[in-house]
């Protein structure tokens, strides 16, 4: 209390709000806050008004209405006589499928371009930084737009893989044929893939939205149930070799576990594939994979992971050098030591960035809109947007829902950072 | 300072808006320029030609309403829109007018709030094919791919026919005219659908025209004409009677070579009206008494216009069909200027 002697006895006067530095920086923030709602009632206001200037109301009652338009990639099942909500829903699996996916490939090559590109190996180092240097210095749409055309412009039209009765009698091929034992067709639009079927088919059950289908969880669960049963074999066969010095043959076993049963209920389910056939002007039967899809794809994948090549990189240059030469004392080869010893400690560097790396690709899904996928941005943005005219409404849903999935990712993201974090005991 | 710079941007951006809400035509005149939302380039019907001047049946008709308003039709800028965008540039005051093969439906007039104020191409939604794909109907198209644009009527009719005839197809959505040209002609789709004046009019422009057909089915109803924006009639009525006045014009037999001598000599008391050399007609609109008289002299008639941009003999080639006079058994009728 020294000071209070020297202050001014006459207490407090206004001009003390911004020469006096105990109080200056509460005066900043206030007028800051001030002006800033002043901002967004304005905005609000502003919004109001003209909404009711051309005789607009703000409500969501035209998710509800019949949306009428039909969508080329549907994941759930839909008809243009569901609703605008549905036709959403629609573009939201589109959106998400091709986000994950995305970030599925980018990691993975990520990754290995990544470790690549430490390389000892000259050549191969060079290559590395030439790929990350081209396909992160140009702009993503570009990337889009390459990859749509090399696909759609490339490959030959549904017609030219018809043989006529003409072609037999002459001994003349047809131009272009079928790939991978004649499973799969590559045409213009898209690639067809076989398709798999069931004689006796469990059928599906509704979880919310959307239909899963029981015949995934049967394989699913029995998948899993063979390999747990296969681990207790292991065991069992380890358990029995310390016991008694000798090992018990196994391989016969583990075959018929992991196998027996998967085999068994294909038969019992009559899982056969369909196999695209050229009917009409297109292949029928089969599962179309559009090429804007997979050209968003591969675009998307390619250009994030030059990104997180880089982030790999930093994250294992990050480790020091001494980690390596431990490991290379104990006897580790490099391939073990990269994967034993420095992955895992540089995981704590890689994962952070790493979450802003999926949020972007997850984001920079919207530019399918280039190549025609309808997402998100397809259908609620663009064709509900445009039959409804209810922009304000339908781009603020939009944000919503993209602001949604990217927390959502990011969250658990973090919680799987958490559990790679140096744990401090 | 900063804050004044503010506040004065904040009271800035309020007057603006607020002056688009005043009446259209009289923004119009302030501006002394028309902004027309068009095509983003639709031969024939809008499009920029080789030295960048627009050109085309509804680009006409912009030039017609600047005459109109401004007494000189070359005082129009022209604002390329697509399907999506085009609705969104009229409501938020970015054009004045919509003249852009928009069709008018319903929902459009109410719930966009938009006013169609007349019809000056009436169409219907067809088809093209490339002709060594063996089509000759539209309902032989199952399991076909098409291209359609996206935000258009074209869009909902075309799910509404294929589900009519049980028939199945794959959509490609695309952006504009040119996007779905580059699928068709690369084979991506195998029929492009919009309305039959415009296939005619992309017709037109492809290397291999003889190559293409249209088929004969017209699945919808296309009334396309200019739209402005909801709630002002004035500004709706100047851009009705311009219209109209062409089409008058046409059946009363002035063109645009003899609009003048017919203003001098004729005895026709609506003639007489239509041009200014009698009554206040025009001023009843607030414009000038001889403002359509300068329209009709910088464009022609309706039939003028239709000809030399879309009519027969032209790339286009497209006949006047619904689109000749209710006089000649068409469906174009202009209600009595008097």
């Amino acid at each position: 209390m020294a000071f209070a002697s020297d202050a001014p006895k006459d207490g407090f006067r206004l001009s003390m709000l911004i020469y006096d530095t105990r109080y200056r920086s509460y005066t900043i923030q206030i007028v800051v806050l001030v002006l800033f709602a002043m901002a967004v009632a304005w905005l609000l206001n502003n919004t109001a008004q003209n909404l009711a200037a051309r005789g607009k109301e703000f409500n969501f009652d035209f998710l509800w209405q019949r949306a009428g338009y039909d969508i080329g990639q549907q994941l759930i099942p839909y008809s243009n006589d569901d609703t605008h909500f549905r036709a959403l829903l629609v573009g939201l699996v589109n959106t998400l499928v091709v986000a994950f996916w995305g970030c599925v490939f980018a990691t993975i090559l990520g990754v290995i371009i990544g470790v690549l590109r430490l390389s000892n190996n000259w050549l191969i180092g060079r290559l590395m930084t030439v790929y990350v240097e081209v396909f992160r210095n140009v702009p993503l749409l570009l990337w889009i737009l390459l990859s749509y055309v090399i696909l759609s412009e490339t490959t030959p039209q549904p017609r030219d893989f018809r043989v006529t009765d003409e072609m037999i009698a002459a001994g003349e091929e047809p131009k272009a044929s079928m790939i991978l034992f004649d499973t799969v067709a590559v045409t213009n639009r898209g690639t067809n893939i076989p398709a798999p079927l069931f004689d006796r088919s469990l059928g599906s059950i509704q979880i919310g939205f959307l239909p899963v289908s029981l015949n995934l969880l049967a394989f699913i669960a029995v998948i899993i149930a063979s390999v747990w049963a296969n681990r207790r074999l292991l065991a069992h066969a380890k358990a029995v070799q310390e016991a008694t010095g000798d090992r018990p043959v196994t391989w016969w076993k583990s075959l018929l576990i992991l196998f027996g049963p998967v085999i068994a209920l294909k038969f019992a389910l009559g899982l056969h594939l369909e196999i695209p056939e050229l009917k009409g002007f297109n292949f029928q039967g089969g599962i179309l994979v559009a090429h804007s899809f997979t050209a968003l794809l591969i675009a998307l994948s390619l250009y994030t992971a030059a990104f997180i090549a880089e982030i790999v990189r930093a994250g294992i240059l990050a480790i020091s050098r001494g980690q390596t030469e431990a490991a290379f004392a104990l006897g580790l080869r490099p391939n073990r030591t990269m994967s034993l010893i420095i992955l895992p400690q540089a995981l704590r560097v890689i994962i952070p960035p790493l979450i802003s790396q999926y949020l972007n690709l997850t984001k920079n899904t919207s530019l399918g809109i280039a190549v025609s996928y309808l997402d998100l941005r397809g259908t609620l943005g663009g064709i509900t947007l445009n039959q409804t005219g209810r922009e304000l409404e339908c781009m603020l849903l939009m944000m919503l829902i993209y602001l949604s999935i990217s927390l959502i990712i990011s969250a658990l993201m973090n919680l799987y950072n958490r559990t790679v974090q140096l744990k401090a005991r | 300072m900063k804050k004044s710079v503010f506040f004065g941007a904040f009271a800035a951006t309020a007057l603006v808006s607020g002056m688009a809400l005043a009446g259209t035509l009289d923004d119009v005149k302030a501006r002394g320029e028309l902004i027309c939302g068009s095509n983003t380039g639709l031969t024939g019907f809008g499009a920029p030609d080789a030295s960048g001047n627009w050109t085309g049946f509804d680009v006409d008709l912009c030039r017609a309403i600047a005459a109109v308003v401004l007494g000189d039709a070359t005082k129009v800028k022209f604002l390329p829109t697509t399907g999506e965008t085009r609705f969104t540039a009229l409501q938020s005051g970015e054009v004045d007018v919509l003249v852009r093969n928009s069709t008018w439906t319903y929902s459009r007039d109410t719930e966009l709030a938009l006013d169609f104020v007349a019809v000056n191409y009436y169409d219907g939604q067809g088809f093209m094919v490339k002709k060594d794909l063996g089509v000759s109907s539209a309902k032989e198209l199952d399991g076909a791919t098409v291209c359609i644009q996206t935000g258009t009527t074209t869009e909902l009719n075309l799910a509404d026919f294929f589900k009519q005839n049980n028939i199945s197809y794959q959509p490609v959505t695309v952006q504009d005219d040119s996007e779905a040209q580059r699928q068709y002609l690369a084979g991506a789709c195998d029929a492009y659908t919009t309305d039959a004046s415009g296939l005619a009019a992309s017709r037109a422009t492809m290397p291999d025209a003889e190559n293409h057909i249209i088929l004969p089915e017209i699945i919808s109803k296309e009334p396309l004409g200019p739209v402005v924006r909801h709630g002002d009639s004035q500004w709706a009525d100047v851009v009705r009677w311009t219209y109209y006045a062409l089409l008058i014009a046409e059946e009363k037999g002035i063109t645009s070579a003899n609009v003048n001598e017919v203003a001098a000599s004729s005895t026709d008391e609506e003639v007489k009206r239509l041009l200014g050399v009698s009554g206040d007609m025009g001023a009843k609109l607030g414009i000038g008494n001889d403002a359509f008289k300068n329209a009709i002299a910088a464009v022609g008639n309706y039939g003028e216009i239709f000809a030399r941009n879309i009519g027969e003999g032209t790339t286009i080639n497209l006949a006047r069909g619904l689109n000749a006079l209710w006089t000649q058994g068409g469906l174009q009728y202009a209600p009595p200027f008097r």
